[in-house]
């Protein structure tokens, strides 16, 4: 592309931005005994190194790892050390993913791509997430997003592959495999189950297989470590939520305790059943119809529909989601650039708990200034950019008054930002009431909770009314 | 929604390029910071609680007050601001004193104050016309000198990160130069004027402004062949120009004149006893002429040329700031520096005086008067190399040439910053943000300028091309060689000379026309 440069220039502020974050304070910082995951991180590293024997850290520094003697370890070293690892596998796997994607985007200019690319790398939540809270969710992410690439331009074996180290480096990949198999199930359909479609899902099988007795390898020695790493990985016994988190039974859980009246097991049905009912419609449409398009808003709808009904759900789970809604930024800016402030507002009792209040309000700052130039997204607020006038053309046949959409959707954008504001000022200024101790991140759980079912029910209008005929009428008009 | 347009100014590129690099410098605030932040902070401590007949005498700390008197009152302002936030900074005999709120405190008055140098940069957007190139917006030359001042690396390093606030004093220099451009005389020569009592450095572009002001507005015009027209002088101007800056000075000065505390002002404005370089040599003449004494002296010892005992046993290299002696070259006083200082302006003098080019020219005898002070003035800090850099921005998106010598200029000038950061966590910092800037300069100006010969011959590429393993050599490899406890100051020497040849080419180039231009002149003059 002719303009490298400035592609190297986006690359460039998304290091500086995620390096200058990282020099705050991380999650657990000098608070014993538990810290947090900073010392998760290095607790894994300190079992990984030591049970068997490597040579590679010896090089570094041994007092970081020693076997026990380590616990608790907080050095200005060992910060720059884990910091530096997170800014390189950043660098090898996440950020090559997202200037490809980029690069690769039809029908938009190379402006755009560039601008896509600086929005996507500006994104607040993960760089909170990974640069200051401390976590390496950009492996993850990163080969999601290659499996994402790999399909979408039909290297679909590559693009398994990739998956399939995400699924295995994280299992919370797990929220994006439904989308994965529907659309390569959908393929294969479409190739012809008799003919060359059969050999697309022998051949997918086996490399889904491979990667996964490759990984899982040195644990399958015993029956009874395998059924050990799964009950750590898939922890049910801990219930239907931890903490404060803004999904479905967390809010209403303020109104019902549900927590404490229902057994446990009928908690598990019931998560399961609303998490499937509620993803089932775009899965089965994707199997059916399966379009680049349409695999990645069906992404962002299941990963969604997990977030909120899923069992034991983590607020940082939301970036899941934002991934999928960052590849879908150029389609529909305005709806996207709201669904990404709402995902870093709902991780807001997180960040503050980590004195990360200042780098969130700057990176979130940044990241809209950034949408709001390179899309000019308050100027695609009408319906068809939207991509919702297929389904309010169906309205209109019931109710010929229907008109007013995008302008309610504008209101409520309005309302939502106030609100995020709003709480976000009261949060840190004013302390809360000695009764509900907690009232601020339940607000904030709750507040974001009812954004997020707003956008579910969007982003399912979108992938079931997007049929071909509305693309023929896009023509025609 | 249309409200939500205009208010966030949708297409307008540069408050977007403002409010941006206005972030970046928020996130700059938990960086290392130097000792230049308890400087600071001494001298809010020192306007606060003391009266003005103690600010000059004022010793508890060793970081003494020694800017001109509106940056004290600059303080004062801002001590009572700074009463908000933490009583405690303002405690004189509070040394060292550092808690988070005065942190945030010094932070935010550096960024607050960077208002001044972005309505400065506006308005010299205004000024200049460079070429039209395309019609994208990143092609403009508004948009690539925007972008060349607000994000330049150097004024983020040493403002936000090393801590001063030399923001908002450049914003006055570039304010007074865009309004000399804009033909508005008295007011470029009064803000010029206040910038002299903010901080005295700018003594070094003295000469260009008073010349230009001299020669093109007290001389109302010029004979068709652009010579002076004598006649043509203005009583009426020159009074008033001198009368604001008597004016200005008088209000600087005139408090201390009534205390007869002058002498003690001036001997805290220019302290001499400081050696010819700094610990770490500013990348200047000086530099090359150490250089060139060490290798002799040690060729001279090879050789047995030299006896050992009769060189001096400190070295200029160690880190303190004494006056030292060289070994085989004559050594240098204040004074010998002071004439080669003067020798090196006078050609662009003459010629601003006898071919007056308007404010460009201006702008170029400017640009080598602060360069040639770089080069040859006494205790030279390195941090200078931004006096000759920003108004050299100006001139670089107008002819390729001046854009090609911008380029080495301000590369090998930010690189030698480099050794201002020499803590771990800002490693990556620094690298990051020198590769933007220097990426987006020269892919831009080349952009600009592609349809006229390349910008670097063979030899220049090759030499910025070194500047990579240089720093790799001495921030990577050789902190883990044996020679780090030895011979400590290789890094910083290296870096120093290999600098000070690029800044000295940069120099050549930007005078050789300059010389032509005026022997041109005298020749046809004859």
């Amino acid at each position: 592309m002719e303009k490298w440069y400035l592609m190297t220039v986006v690359v460039l502020i998304g290091l500086t931005v995620r390096w200058t974050v990282s020099l705050n304070s991380y999650s657990g910082a000098g608070k014993p005994p538990m810290f947090g995951d900073y010392e998760a991180q290095r607790h894994w590293q300190e079992i990984t190194f030591n049970l068997p024997v490597k040579q590679w850290a010896k090089f570094i520094n041994p007092d970081w790892i020693a076997l026990h003697t380590s616990r608790g370890y907080e050095s200005q070293a060992h910060k720059l050390f884990m910091r530096t690892t997170v800014l390189i596998a950043d660098l090898l796997i996440y950020i090559p993913a997202v200037v490809l994607y980029c690069c690769c985007l039809k029908e938009i200019s190379t402006k755009k791509k560039i601008a896509n690319a600086l929005c996507i790398l500006l994104y607040p939540g993960l760089i909170l997430i990974d640069y200051g809270h401390f976590q390496y969710n950009s492996v993850s992410l990163g080969f999601a997003l290659w499996g994402v690439l790999g399909i979408s331009c039909d290297c679909d074996l590559l693009g398994s592959l990739a998956f399939c180290l995400a699924i295995n480096y994280k299992q919370m990949e797990l929220y994006h495999a439904l989308p994965f198999f529907c659309f390569l199930l959908g393929k294969c359909f479409k190739k012809g189950l008799k003919g060359k479609g059969f050999v697309l899902l022998v051949k997918l099988a086996c490399i889904v297989v491979a990667s996964f007795v490759l990984c899982w390898l040195p644990f399958f020695t015993e029956r009874e470590q395998t059924l050990q790493v799964l009950r750590r990985l898939f922890p049910v016994d801990r219930g239907l939520f931890e903490d404060k988190v803004a999904n479905i039974w967390c809010s209403f859980n303020v109104f019902l305790k549900i927590k404490d009246i229902l057994p446990r097991h009928i908690q598990l049905i019931m998560s399961f059943c609303s998490t499937f009912l509620s993803l089932l419609p775009a899965c089965i449409k994707l199997i059916l119809q399966p379009s680049s398009k349409g695999f990645k808003f069906t992404l962002v709808s299941c990963a969604l529909s997990f977030f909120l009904f899923s069992f034991q759900v983590h607020e940082k789970s939301i970036l899941l989601v934002s991934l999928p809604v960052c590849l879908v930024l150029s389609e529909i800016p305005f709806m996207s650039t709201w669904f990404l402030l709402v995902s870093t507002f709902s991780m807001l009792p997180l960040l503050l708990k980590d004195e990360l209040l200042m780098p969130s309000v700057v990176t979130t700052m940044a990241f809209f200034i950034a949408c709001v130039t390179s899309f000019s997204i308050f100027e695609k607020t009408s319906e068809e950019e939207l991509q919702l006038k297929s389904f309010s053309i169906s309205v209109r046949k019931y109710l010929p008054c229907f008109t007013f959409l995008s302008r309610i959707i504008q209101y409520l954008f309005l309302i939502s930002v106030i609100t995020m504001v709003l709480l976000t000022l009261m949060t840190v200024t004013l302390d809360p009431p000695q009764k509900l101790p907690d009232l601020f991140s339940v607000l904030v759980c709750f507040v974001s909770c009812l954004n997020f079912l707003f956008f579910l029910v969007y982003f399912n209008i979108i992938i079931m009314w997007d049929s071909k005929s509305g693309r023929n009428q896009k023509k025609i008009s | 929604m249309a409200a939500l347009t205009i208010a966030t100014g949708t297409g307008n590129w540069f408050s977007a390029l403002a409010l941006g690099v206005t972030l970046l410098k928020c996130l700059l605030i938990p960086t290392y910071h130097s000792t230049d932040f308890e400087v600071h902070r001494n001298w809010l401590a020192i306007t606060h609680s003391l009266p003005i007949s103690q600010w000059y005498y004022e010793a508890t700390s060793e970081w003494t007050l020694d800017y001109p008197p509106f940056f004290a009152w600059f303080e004062y302002i801002l001590s009572h601001v700074a009463k908000y936030f933490d009583q405690e900074m303002l405690n004189v005999h509070n040394l060292n004193y550092s808690s988070s709120r005065t942190l945030l405190f010094q932070r935010f008055s550096v960024i607050f104050m960077d208002v001044l140098f972005v309505y400065a940069v506006r308005e010299c957007c205004k000024c200049i016309d460079g070429k039209k190139v395309g019609k994208e917006l990143t092609e403009k030359p508004k948009f690539i000198l925007s972008v060349l001042l607000l994000w330049n690396f150097g004024l983020l390093i040493a403002d936000h990160i090393h801590f001063q606030y030399n923001g908002f004093l450049f914003g006055l220099m570039l304010l007074s130069i865009a309004r000399l451009f804009q033909k508005r005389h008295m007011e470029g020569a009064f803000l010029f004027a206040v910038l002299l009592h903010f901080k005295h450095i700018y003594l070094y572009v003295t000469p260009a402004y008073g010349v230009y002001l001299l020669r093109s507005y007290c001389f109302t015009a010029n004979k068709p062949d652009g010579s002076i027209r004598w006649k043509s002088f203005s009583f009426v101007r020159v009074i008033s120009l001198g009368l604001v800056v008597f004016l200005v000075s008088a209000l600087s000065l005139g408090p201390f004149l009534a205390l007869n505390q002058l002498p003690q002002v001036f001997s805290r404005l220019f302290p001499f006893k400081r050696g010819l370089c700094h610990a770490y040599w500013a990348p200047n003449f000086w530099a090359l002429y150490n250089a060139l004494d060490k290798v002799l002296s040690v060729i001279g010892l090879k050789l047995k040329f030299l006896d050992p005992n009769n060189i001096p046993k400190a070295s200029m290299t160690s880190g303190l700031v004494q006056q030292f002696q060289h070994t085989v070259l004559p050594s240098v006083t204040p004074l010998a520096t002071l004439i080669c200082t003067l020798i090196a302006i006078l050609p662009s003098i003459f010629c601003l005086w006898f071919k007056p080019q308007g404010p460009r020219g201006f702008l170029r005898c400017l640009t080598l008067c602060a360069l040639s002070s770089f080069m040859f003035g006494w205790h030279v800090h390195e941090k200078a190399i931004l006096l000759a850099i920003l108004p050299m921005s100006l001139l670089s998106v107008g002819k390729a040439g001046d854009a090609s010598i911008f380029l080495i200029l301000t590369t090998t000038g930010h690189y030698s910053l480099f050794p201002l950061l020499f803590t771990a966590p800002e490693l990556p910092i620094k690298i990051l943000l020198m590769l933007l800037f220097t990426i987006y300069s020269i892919s831009s100006l080349k952009t600009l300028f592609r349809k006229e010969k390349p910008l670097f011959n063979w030899m220049e590429t090759f030499y910025l091309l070194g500047l990579g393993p240089l720093e790799v050599c001495c921030e990577f490899v050789f902190p883990f060689t044996s020679w780090k406890v030895k011979y400590p100051f290789i890094p910083l020497l290296l870096t120093s000379v290999y600098c000070a040849v690029g800044i000295t080419y940069a120099w050549f180039k930007l005078y050789v026309p300059v010389l032509i231009d005026s022997a041109i002149g005298k020749t046809k003059k004859q």
